[in-house]
């Protein structure tokens, strides 16, 4: 395996983002970094696949969408990026010029109008929710005004949004697809990753675990198995 | 970016619309080309993905005329070619997409297309 000499990827270049942006848009953070280390940490993997499809659910910045356009041969696939917020699908798609990478932003919740024709067929899904507990009113609330507490605001548990696309992510993905979730310890991962094998028969993997001030973080990975060939 | 592969996979979502819900039709549109990376291999893998007869009708809604009625059995270059442009060189900017069956209207506004229902539509 060479990949351990390979040389890291940068970070995707913000520098066209500014305080404005930042007070409508999350600002990459500890959680955001971890995200793109785990994605980097899997490359190889992630390249072998030769994923087509990739959805990025509540893309923000889209710093994590242009970190994977970078990682995979750009060309190759289709970067599809939600996000419930205006601003942000804005910011997506300037971070993408600003860094060579073609994406899609949709201001949509999830999935939602993907969900009839990406049957099966998301290669790559990607989800860095709003995972902080709060009271439901509050989660509710942030998503009706789509603002930027809908970036944080998880509602029990900061499960609520998680919980909804965790019970669509086996109908998304492709055989063989991957989906890379962010978390907090007060979100339960063990019991999440139980919940999915149980109800779904998805493995899962947890890819890197990190102390960022406060906050306990973790990227977990699921797989659907790929087809029989 | 509404790129006409977005499109394709783009379905109204709204309460109750579930069949006859696709593809979304273009309205007033401001299209803008701009030139994208060939990569025969992504479109050869992306061609089973996608809805024939609804790219091709779009296409033509929005002035381009260049694929066939019928999805070609033999896959050439000059075919590829065409494929790559209607699919992802035409950038629509401006307009709107109305559902075909319930009608309702999803708004594009600089090149990014709102798909969101309010809160009574939500299914």
């Amino acid at each position: 395996m060479a990949s351990i000499f390979e040389p890291s990827l940068p970070t995707p270049d913000l520098s066209h983002l500014t305080r404005a942006d930042y007070e409508h848009v999350y600002e990459p953070a500890e959680d955001t970094f971890l995200l793109l280390d785990a994605l980097e940490k899997d490359a190889q993997e992630l390249r072998q696949l030769k994923p087509q499809v990739c959805l990025e659910i509540g893309s923000g910045s889209g710093c994590v969408s242009s970190f994977l356009g970078a990682l995979l041969p750009s060309s190759s696939a289709l970067y599809l990026c939600t996000d419930i917020n205006q601003h942000a699908c804005r910011c997506t798609k300037a971070t993408g010029s600003q860094n060579k990478v073609t994406l899609e932003p949709i201001i949509a919740s999830l999935a939602s109008p993907l969900q009839h024709r990406l049957a099966n067929q998301i290669d790559i899904l990607v989800f860095n929710p709003p995972y902080v507990p709060t009271t439901s009113d509050e989660a509710d609330a942030a998503q009706v005004t789509s603002g930027i507490s809908g970036a944080w605001a998880g509602g029990k548990s900061g499960m609520e949004l998680t919980n909804i696309l965790l019970s669509s992510v086996p109908k998304l993905l492709s055989p063989g697809g991957r989906f890379y979730l962010v978390g907090v310890v007060q979100n339960g991962v063990e019991e999440i990753r139980q919940r999915m094998r149980q109800a779904h028969g998805l493995d899962s993997e947890i890819v890197l675990e990190r102390r960022a001030g406060r906050e306990r973080l973790w990227v977990v990975k699921f797989f659907k198995a790929a087809a029989p060939s | 970016m509404v790129r006409l592969i977005t499109h394709n996979l783009l379905a109204c979502h709204a309460k109750g619309c579930n069949a006859n819900n696709f593809p979304l039709q273009f309205k007033d549109v401001e299209i803008e080309i701009r030139e994208a990376e060939f990569n025969p291999d992504f479109l050869r893998g992306f061609l089973p993905k996608i809805e024939w007869k609804a790219l091709v009708d779009s296409a033509r809604q929005i002035g381009d005329t260049s694929l066939p009625a019928e999805q070609p059995e033999m896959v050439d270059d000059d075919f590829l070619k065409s494929l790559h442009h209607v699919l992802l060189e035409l950038h629509i900017e401006e307009g709107s997409m109305t559902c075909p069956n319930c009608s309702h209207v999803y708004p594009i506004s600089n090149g990014i297309p709102n798909m969101l229902l309010a809160e009574h539509e939500i299914a």
